[in-house]
């Protein structure tokens, strides 16, 4: 405390110069300022060195260091999104002028998949199987499952459904490409005539990839499959060249069937198809097939146009809030998942299906609502993987909070 | 804190913010033209600040200081171990990939715990440090070595740790939940900063003398606990441990939901809320798939690559796997490098023709895209198989080739142009051009075009060398 005798000798209210106050305070070994303050530029610290190591963990100062946990809480972050991918329903059942033993629908999806345990997907995604129409070069570990139903799509199709639980049959047309069998639309139509016999599930009708030629055969197709909602796969940018897209989305429309845009690898193009698709069809059956790239040979590319494109239509992008597809099929054009490698590498009969399971995981994250596969030990695990995103967790179970120290 | 600016995110940050804190000499030290320059590459996440040699002189401290504040990733970057083998985790800066770019990809480590006889324990090692894999003429491999205490006595859990040590430079990390294990365990490797697992609940006050004592990033575990996890590392910062990585609980089967939750709600409150308490490296640990009731082998490693995959797309920092086989391995280390990459190069390499080996006025010429993927697998297989050829390079907008050929961005007027305007004719004496098999429909059209002949190559790259094999020096037709 200053000496209350010495208070005096100023005069109240003036400041005190630092000479005098030095002076003033010579003796006194405590100081207590009463309605002081301070600009912390004034201050000037001297902070010893030398006496702790430096290092990168700074170390605290010693007196503030907790001695007991200090309780935080977490709250998920609150994420508003204006934007909701239409709802399609795929396949039709007798009520609803089809004869499908029952419909699904894709899509609908309000948030980023998979991050809020309370916005759960609107749809689970689906799953369809491929069948071609013709026999097909496949990577041997594909075709050994197969046994003899290649080259018999109805045949291959109820295998899909019944032993392997595809929730869809995607039929490839290819033998109608004319650089290939050239097949007519009226072939591609009892194709299409004699798998929806086989099978109750929703299908996809792939064309060849001709514009003209597909728009022949989708036209022929959508016709005798009329309201059973197949999706035609796909129809393109080239079909607006082609002068090609009208009638193809005409005929999608009469017999009401829902269409797949596909466009490669670029957001502008894809919206720019969905503008043309509007003049013809309604939201609601038009599904997006941005490209799958396979694991090793570009996926990043799929998986980044894909988050991009979710989270634009999440935030309001119109022209973007549609369901899209993938072809995880397509991950075996990586050599990875089908050529005999070195030892260490491991065999191709579990290399190939897990190079397709994880193609498709990345793409499920990134949004995808429908698969189109073919191993069946990846779609089984595709299937599982989702169901068990969807339910409820109960506790962490011990020995798995305690992994570190476990034997395996 | 009131007075001070909202930090700037990555892409709000411009090469003048930068600039106007560097020392503004054109010196040119750093290799760049001039501080502008420098500026720019730093924001591009090109280089960073520490490339600025002069900026580490007392009279830029505090222009130093602002820059390291200004260009600090939202998730902190930690180092583990030291000199070429240290890896760098974290450090991120955005949550979406394409919004700039990935940094640092996801190391993969492998664990050894200390129950294993010394013999399988070094062939172990020795497995995981050989593992590589040649992709697209980048060799990628393994990058630690995790040693797990499953013996709970510190003197078996030194004794690995000193014999893993020995065998490897590899990073390591030391995983226990007793402290005093991790002492005599951390002893033997003090020098070479290994990653301590784990502080909980139970133990951090201890492990966080253990970190400070011996300068170590520490892993904050909270099982699926988020709450949990803020409070140890709010503790553990106040405490003085800084260079943290969380664990925020991995698991396959059950709890796969809340896996992806958590690390997906994690990586969100630190870009979406700027919570800093959750903005350090993510560990995953898929080596969790191995502590379920499943008794298969493959059917436990199909599950663990599965986690690993999924939790390199959702935010993971740091993995930490069991299975050593190929096929486990080889999709992950794939998918990490390509998710690291730049979104923002492009995706293209220059046409044109390229030279492999010597080759003479007889050696083959192939064609393909100039998509960066296809044209180094292309290249990739010409090389290891040793063939001296000519390959023409077409520009199709950086698309694989049978996207190429399917959006017209490669026909045959395209790759008759390439072979006129590349003179090949003056190159070689002959007139056969190899397309790739993907290709194949356009070759009438092609030799039409070109009057060329077209071999039709195989449709994956790798069977260049048994195509020319076979077919080459072709018969004259």
């Amino acid at each position: 405390m200053v000496d209350e005798s010495r208070k005096g000798k100023e005069k109240e209210g003036e400041p005190v110069s630092i000479p005098s106050l030095l002076s003033l305070l010579s003796g006194v070994e405590k100081l207590e300022f009463c309605n002081f303050s301070m600009k912390i530029g004034d201050l000037e610290f001297w902070i010893p060195t030398g006496s702790f190591p430096v290092s990168t963990c700074a170390p605290a100062q010693e007196k503030t260091k907790p001695h007991a946990l200090i309780p935080q809480t977490f709250s998920p972050p609150h994420e508003e999104f204006t934007g909701r991918i239409h709802e399609v329903t795929l396949g039709a059942t007798r009520s609803e002028g089809g004869s499908r033993g029952k419909s699904l629908v894709i899509g609908g999806a309000d948030a980023p998949p998979f991050v809020y345990t309370n916005k759960p997907p609107a749809h689970p995604p689906v799953f369809a199987l491929d069948v071609f129409d013709m026999e097909v070069p496949l990577p041997k570990v594909l075709k050994s499952g197969l046994g003899d139903v290649m080259g018999d799509p109805a045949e291959w199709a109820r295998l899909n459904v019944k032993k392997f639980g595809a929730d869809m049959v995607s039929i490839h047309l290819m033998s109608t490409d004319p650089l290939i069998r050239d097949t007519s639309p009226a072939d591609a139509a009892r194709t299409v005539e004699d798998v929806l016999q086989a099978v109750d599930v929703p299908l996809i009708i792939g064309g060849c990839g001709d514009p003209h030629k597909d728009a022949e055969v989708f036209t022929k197709v959508a016709e005798v499959a009329a309201g059973e909602r197949v999706l035609l796969n796909s129809v393109t940018l080239d079909m607006t060249q082609a002068k090609t897209l009208e009638g193809v989305a005409m005929a999608a429309k009469k017999y009401g069937h829902a269409v797949l845009g596909f466009t490669g690898l670029e957001l502008n193009k894809a919206k720019e198809l969905n503008r043309r698709l509007y003049e013809y069809l309604p939201p609601e059956s038009i599904v997006m097939d941005l490209t799958t790239v396979a694991l090793g040979y570009g996926l990043e590319y799929s998986f980044t146009i894909h988050e991009r494109a979710r989270y634009a239509a999440l935030m309001g992008d119109t022209e973007l809030q549609h369901p899209t597809i993938s072809a995880s099929t397509n991950a075996w054009a990586a050599r990875e998942a089908w050529m005999q490698m070195d030892a260490q590498y491991g065999p191709r009969e579990l290399r190939g299906p897990l190079w397709e399971t994880l193609n498709a995981l990345t793409l499920l994250f990134a949004g995808i609502d429908l698969f189109m596969m073919m191993h069946p030990a990846a779609i089984r695990t595709l299937k599982d993987t989702v169901q068990m995103l969807m339910q409820q967790d109960a506790a962490l179970p011990d020995q798995i909070a305690h992994w570190a120290t476990m034997k395996i | 804190m009131p007075g001070i600016e909202p930090k700037k995110t990555i892409k709000e940050i411009s090469p003048i913010d930068v600039y106007k804190l560097l020392p503004k000499t054109n010196c040119r030290e750093c290799g760049e033209a001039n501080c502008m320059a420098f500026a720019t590459r730093v924001v591009n996440g090109e280089l960073s600040i520490e490339n600025c040699p002069p900026l580490a002189n007392e009279e830029y401290r505090s222009s130093y200081e602002k820059l390291l504040h200004l260009m600090a990733p939202p998730v902190r970057m930690v180092v583990v171990g030291t000199g070429d083998h240290a890896i760098r985790i974290g450090g991120k800066y955005v949550l979406f990939r394409h919004d700039f770019t990935y940094h640092n990809p996801t190391p993969i480590a492998i664990d050894v715990t200390d129950d294993l006889p010394e013999e399988e324990r070094a062939a172990r090692v020795k497995l995981i440090c050989e593992f590589s894999y040649n992709y697209i003429g980048r060799d990628l491999h393994v990058d630690a070595i995790a040693v797990r205490s499953t013996q709970h006595d510190p003197t078996a859990f030194a004794s690995a740790v000193n014999a893993v040590a020995n065998k490897t430079d590899l990073p390591l990390i030391l995983c226990t939940y007793d402290p005093v294990i991790m002492a005599a365990g951390i002893a033997h490797v003090k020098d070479r900063r290994p990653l301590l697992y784990a502080a909980t609940r139970d133990n951090w006050k201890e492990m966080a003398e253990l970190a400070i004592l011996y300068n170590c990033p520490l892993v904050v575990s909270a099982p699926q606990d988020i709450s949990l996890l803020r409070s140890l590392t709010k503790t553990l910062v106040d405490y003085g441990v800084s260079d943290l990585v969380l664990d925020p609980g991995t698991a396959m089967e059950p709890n796969l939901a809340t896996t992806i939750h958590n690390f997906s709600q994690v990586r969100r409150a630190v870009f979406q809320e700027h919570d800093e308490l959750l903005g350090f490296p993510l560990l995953g640990t898929p080596i969790t798939a191995w502590f379920s009731q499943e008794i298969s082998p493959n059917v436990l490693q199909w599950k663990e690559a599965c986690m690993a995959s999924m939790l390199i797309s959702r935010y993971a920092d740091l993995l930490i796997l069991h299975s050593l086989e190929g096929w486990v391995l080889l999709p992950q280390l794939i998918w990490r490098f390509n998710i690291y990459t730049d979104p923002r190069k492009p995706v293209s390499v220059d046409s044109g023709v390229r030279i492999f080996g010597s080759p003479t006025r007889t050696s083959p010429v192939l064609i393909t895209t100039n998509y960066a993927l296809t044209y180094f697998t292309v290249e990739s297989d010409i090389k290891s198989a040793n063939i001296d050829c000519y390959l023409i390079v077409v520009d199709t907008g950086g698309i694989s080739v049978e996207s190429a050929v399917a959006g017209r961005y490669l026909t045959a007027e395209s790759m008759a142009h390439a072979l006129r305007d590349y003179n090949i004719a003056d190159m070689v004496d002959h007139r056969y051009l190899i397309v790739p098999g993907l290709a194949a429909r356009l070759s009438g059209d092609t030799e039409e075009a070109s009057g060329w002949h077209v071999i039709v190559g195989p449709k994956d790259s790798s069977g260049i060398a048994g195509l020319l094999k076979a077919r080459w020096p072709p018969k004259e037709q």
